[in-house]
Parts: C-alpha cells; structure tokens; sequence
C-alpha cells in the first residue's frame, strides 16, 4: 500500500495525487505549446532577410489596399507594402524590444527589492516610497515624459519603459524576500558567517527568481503593447521601419474597407502574448519545487 | 569548575515590543513589553553539554539567539573565548561566528532548497577560508561520510531527503567550521523517535571525537538526560534551578524541575494522585509579582508573592532559587 498522510481518506487521497499529475501534465503541455508558439514567431522574424520576402518598406500604390491572397498573405497596406512581410519584420523590433526592456528591468528590480526586503529600516523605506511613486503614476504618462526628453525614436522608450516597470519587480521581490528572511536557512546562512551580498544574491535571490520570472513573462506582453502604444502617439519607432503598434495605428484610417491591415498584426500580437503566457503557467508550476 | 568557562552569559535582559492595540495607542498607552530573558546567566566549559530545559515560551531559544547574534539582548554580556560577542567587530567577529555554530529544529527549513547538497556543506569552509575550490569536494565527503550518510547524496538537493538525513547534513555544515561550540535548539524535536534517538548518538559521537562543547536545548527531558552533563531549568525567561544532570534530575530542588519531571511520560504509565503541573505557564507580558512560579507552586506561601527568591546552593554546584525548598519526590528512573 502506498503511504499517505492521516486524516485523509485513502481514496481521496489518490484523488489528490491523481489531480496533481493531471496539473502537472497540463503544465508541462501548456510550457512546451507557448515555446513552440515564441519560438515560430522569434524565427520567423529572425529569418526575416533569407526568406525571401517582398521588401517591407517598399511602396507599391498599384497593389494598395489588396485584400488578403495567395501573392499577399495578409493584404497591402494603403501604400502596397506587404503586410506579411512587414508584421515578420516588425518582430525583430518587438520581440528584442519586449524581453530586453522586461529582462533589464527584472534584473534592476530583483536586486534593488532583495537589498530593500532584506535590510529594511531607512533603506526600504527610500526604496519602497519611490516604487510607490513610480507606481501610482500613469505610467504611461511618465513613459513620455521621459521619452520625449530623451526624444522620439527606439532609445527613448527603452529607456522610458525600463524606467517604469523595474518597480513592479521591485515590489514583487521585496514582498517575497520579507517572506524567506525569516526562513531558518537565511538565519543559518548569517549565523554560519556569510557576508551580506553572499546572503542576499547566493542564498535568497534563487528563491526568489520564481515569482519573477512567472511575472516576466506577461510583462513582455506588456511591455510589446507599451511600445506600440508609443508608437502609435509618434514617440516609439519612427514610421516606415516597421512595428506592430504602428501597423495597427497606421491602419485605423482603413480600418472599415481594409480590416486586414490593422487586424492581422493585431491578431500576431494576440499569438505571441499567449505563448509567452503559456510559458509562464508552464514555469509556475514547473518551477514550483521550493523546499517540501 | 575552576578553569575559565568557553562561554559565559552574564545576567542577559531581552524583551520584545507587542503589538500595540489601535485604541492603546490613541490612549498614549506604550506598547506592551513581552519579557522572554530576565537575568539570565550561565556558562559553558570545554567538552561540556549543557541542556537548557522549559516549557515553550520559557526563553530557551531567545538565548540562542543572543549568543548567535541573531537578536540583539537589552542588557547583559555574552563572552566567548574570552572576548564580547556583540563587541567583536571583523576579523575578531569571523572568528567568533566560525567557532559558534547553530542547528535548528526544522530540518526543512534550515538548508537552502536550490543549493546541492554537497555545496550546502561545503560553502562555510570556502567563505571562512578554510579550504581552496578544489578541497570542496574532499570536505564534503570526509563531513558526509563523519555524520553517516552516503556520499552519493552531495549531487542531491535538500528536497530528496528525510527529516533525520537533512538534520544530518545541517549537523555536517556546522562542522565543517570546526566550531568549538555547537548550539542546538530542538534539533530532534521535529523529528521520529527512532531517529531522534539516532541523531543523539551522532552528537555523542563528535562530542567524544571533536573536543565540542554543546548547548542542547531541548523540551524533552528525556533528550537533556540522554546527552546533558549540566542542566539549566528555565521558566518564564530564568533559571529556576541548575546543576549536574543527574543531580537535578535524581533530585531535584525547586518545584518547577519537580514537576516537570514529574509530568514526562513514562511507557509504564504510573498514575500519580496529584496533577503534575496545573493551569497553563502565565503569560511572557505579565510576569507574576515575587517568585515566578508561585502562581502554580504547589507550595507557594506568601513570601513567595511578595520577593524574588534568592539562589539556594547545594552540592556540586547544584542551584536552585525558591524560598520553600519542599522535601521533594526523588526520580531515578528517567
């Protein structure tokens, strides 16, 4: 007979274990379809140029306005351009722009919320007054401020974004950090001699890692979203290098005799944040291995 | 004992603020103080055990957490080697903490989830400088190997293992320090009887072997005479009574020690007429006026609501600090 703890009926019990294998398949489908769905999206566009694909920025007023078809997979925009060619190429700009922006702000926010929870005192209350701040700000209002001050173009709203939403890793961090800084393998890490930076980064940041990187992977959404945002205000890519948001910005005009221009890389949009969000359910649960 | 002791605690004080009630506070009341060590003080010689035994809430562990520095005591010094633990600063400071290792109750919760165990073990000896990189792997066998668990479990992680064998590598990482103190709080309360009982073999064995000293806290009583040379009966944040193990628990002065013996259960159940302590240990934030534990003494008179009572000796070093010192039951068989 197989153990299992008291106080459970044996046959709820293998329900149990029935309903955690069952989760656990679930998860690891849900981790395997979202890289699959990522990765087709990532190669395509990193395959952009060897694809032999009509030029993205070329215009061609005889072929504006086609409607989908065998020479145009998803239509012409109102100047002919490809719009296939263009939503592939526009990955590379999104896709760089989404995990870069979401991974650089992960890393900021992950070390300054572990020195805020783990310290406390004056420190984290600095620290966590300006998350505050930087959090209950429209954040896109702050984006383009800061956008517009570095100027419009792809620098300004890495810098403009990263600025915004290392804040939320911040806060998320901290908040797991209070939690293990009482554990007794922080306590034994201090008492058996180890620096601060060695308590900190070797022994509690690894534990703190899951909750991020789950987190992360909806941010990259977020953060793709927030770009054509700023794009579509005129602050994020300029006009014919093309990006998501500013194919559907650029769309909207046609949007009732053209559905397809602003449709389809919306729909692309849609595709690559439910990959990235299967990746995050498959990560939680796969990376659910704490201790017990 | 003549020589100077390893350790000694001199009259530690530590209490902790309470939560302060909202309406206690918009009455100016000060927040209440929960007292956990009230004049504490003990000492500890080479290749000694010292048990600290009390119910929980007594204030064993908050000693442990002084000498370790985890928490900070209001008053009181704490000497180790003779020199002040919470004075050290740097190198002095790396000494005292390589030479005062803890292990705590909770075998799960003591080693890092994402470390393997052989790097769990070996890291102290590598941070401290006692080993180079490449002497990792040799020390983690040689501790491996010393604690009695197969080297096969180096690649593992903590989650792979039981209770017993992850108390076993939190034994091994303490050691690969070469303390010369070891603090055990609980460390086989959590665990099985079977392994609780193997667990203290263990620590009779690098006892003999290593020349440690230990300070074993325990609840159990059994586990105090199992491995104890001296023994400290805490209640409510002091000693009630010191001595030699097998003195106090053969025959013990106070009352509090008494019936504490008195209340370990025994496999042959022998029903004694009267209840062995009555009502629940009085709260740490209201401390009872005059002798501590008049409050459940079966002999409590009235001097014992009105002034402390003062240290009674004995022989051997043996201590107790009552007023009514009663003629009390003997134990021999504990």
């Amino acid at each position: 007979m197989r153990p299992f703890p008291p106080g459970i009926e044996e046959d709820a019990w293998l329900r149990l274990t029935k309903r955690a294998r069952l989760d656990r398949r679930w998860a690891t489908i849900s981790l395997y379809a979202g890289i699959a769905i990522v990765a087709f999206i990532a190669g395509l566009s990193a395959a952009a140029p060897f694809l032999g694909l009509k030029d993205p920025t070329a215009t061609d007023l005889m072929n504006a306005l086609q409607p989908p078809s065998l020479a145009f997979p998803f239509g012409t925009d109102d100047l002919g351009r490809d719009i296939f060619a263009r939503v592939v190429y526009a990955g590379r700009v999104d896709l760089v722009f989404g995990i870069v922006v979401t991974y650089v702000s992960l890393v900021i926010g992950l070390s300054i919320g572990a020195i805020s929870g783990y310290f406390g005192g004056l420190i984290d209350t600095v620290i966590m007054r300006i998350v505050d701040l930087v959090i209950s700000f429209p954040f896109i209002i702050l984006i383009l401020t800061i956008a517009a001050i570095v100027g419009p173009g792809l620098t300004g709203a890495y810098i403009g974004v990263i600025a915004v939403s290392w804040a939320l890793y911040a806060r998320l961090t901290r908040g797991e950090m209070l939690a293990i800084r009482r554990r007794e393998f922080i306590l034994n890490a201090e008492t058996l001699g180890y620096s601060a930076p060695r308590v900190v980064f070797v022994h509690a940041l690894p534990n703190l890692l899951r909750a991020n990187l789950v987190f992360s992977m909806s941010d990259i959404v977020l953060n793709i979203l927030t770009l054509a945002a700023l794009s579509y205000l005129g602050l994020g890519v300029a006009p014919p290098t093309p990006e998501w948001g500013e194919m559907i910005a650029q769309g909207q005009k046609n949007l009732f005799n053209a559905w397809w221009i602003s449709t389809l890389p919306g729909l692309v949009i849609v595709l690559a944040g439910i990959g990235f969000s299967l990746i995050g359910d498959g990560l939680a649960d796969r990376l659910d291995e704490s201790g017990r | 004992m003549i020589e100077t002791p390893l350790l000694s605690v001199t009259s530690l004080h530590k209490s902790f603020a309470g939560r302060a009630s909202l309406v206690g506070l918009l009455q100016g009341k000060p927040a209440r103080r929960l007292t956990a060590l009230d004049d504490v003080s003990l000492t500890l010689g080479r290749n000694e055990v010292l048990g600290i035994v009390g119910e929980s809430g007594s204030g064993k562990s908050t000693i442990a957490r002084c000498i370790t520095r985890l928490e900070k005591p209001d008053r009181g010094e704490i000497t180790f080697a003779g020199q002040d633990v919470w004075q050290a600063r740097g190198a002095k400071l790396r000494g005292i903490r390589k030479d005062l290792q803890m292990i705590y109750q909770d075998p799960y919760g003591a080693l890092n989830p994402r470390m393997s165990i052989g790097r769990a073990i070996a890291e102290p000896a590598l941070v401290h400088g006692l080993i180079g990189k490449d002497g990792a792997r040799a020390l983690a066998y040689e501790l491996l190997d010393r604690v009695g668990l197969p080297r096969s479990v180096a690649e593992l992680t903590p989650r792979a293992l039981s209770g017993g064998q992850r108390q076993r590598v939190a034994i091994a990482r303490a050691l690969a320090l070469k303390p010369r103190v070891i603090i055990a709080d609980e460390a086989v309360s959590a665990l099985d009887a079977s392994v609780q009982a193997q667990i203290l073999n263990l620590f009779g064995e690098l006892m003999r072997d290593l020349s440690l000293s230990m300070i074993f806290i325990s609840h159990q009583l059994s586990v105090i005479a199992h491995l104890a040379d001296r023994v400290a009966v805490m209640y409510l944040g002091r000693i009630v009574e010191t001595g030699a193990t097998a003195d106090v628990f053969a025959r013990p002065r106070h009352p509090y020690t008494a019936a504490l013996l008195k209340a370990h259960p025994h496999l042959e159940a022998r029903r004694s007429q009267t209840p062995a302590l009555a009502g629940e240990i009085p709260s740490a934030y209201a401390i009872p006026e005059g002798c501590r534990f008049n409050t459940r003494c079966r002999y409590a008179e009235t001097r014992c609501r009105l002034s402390d009572p003062p240290a009674a000796a004995f022989a051997h070093g043996h201590e107790a600090w009552c007023h009514v010192l009663p003629d009390l039951e003997t134990h021999t068989d504990i």
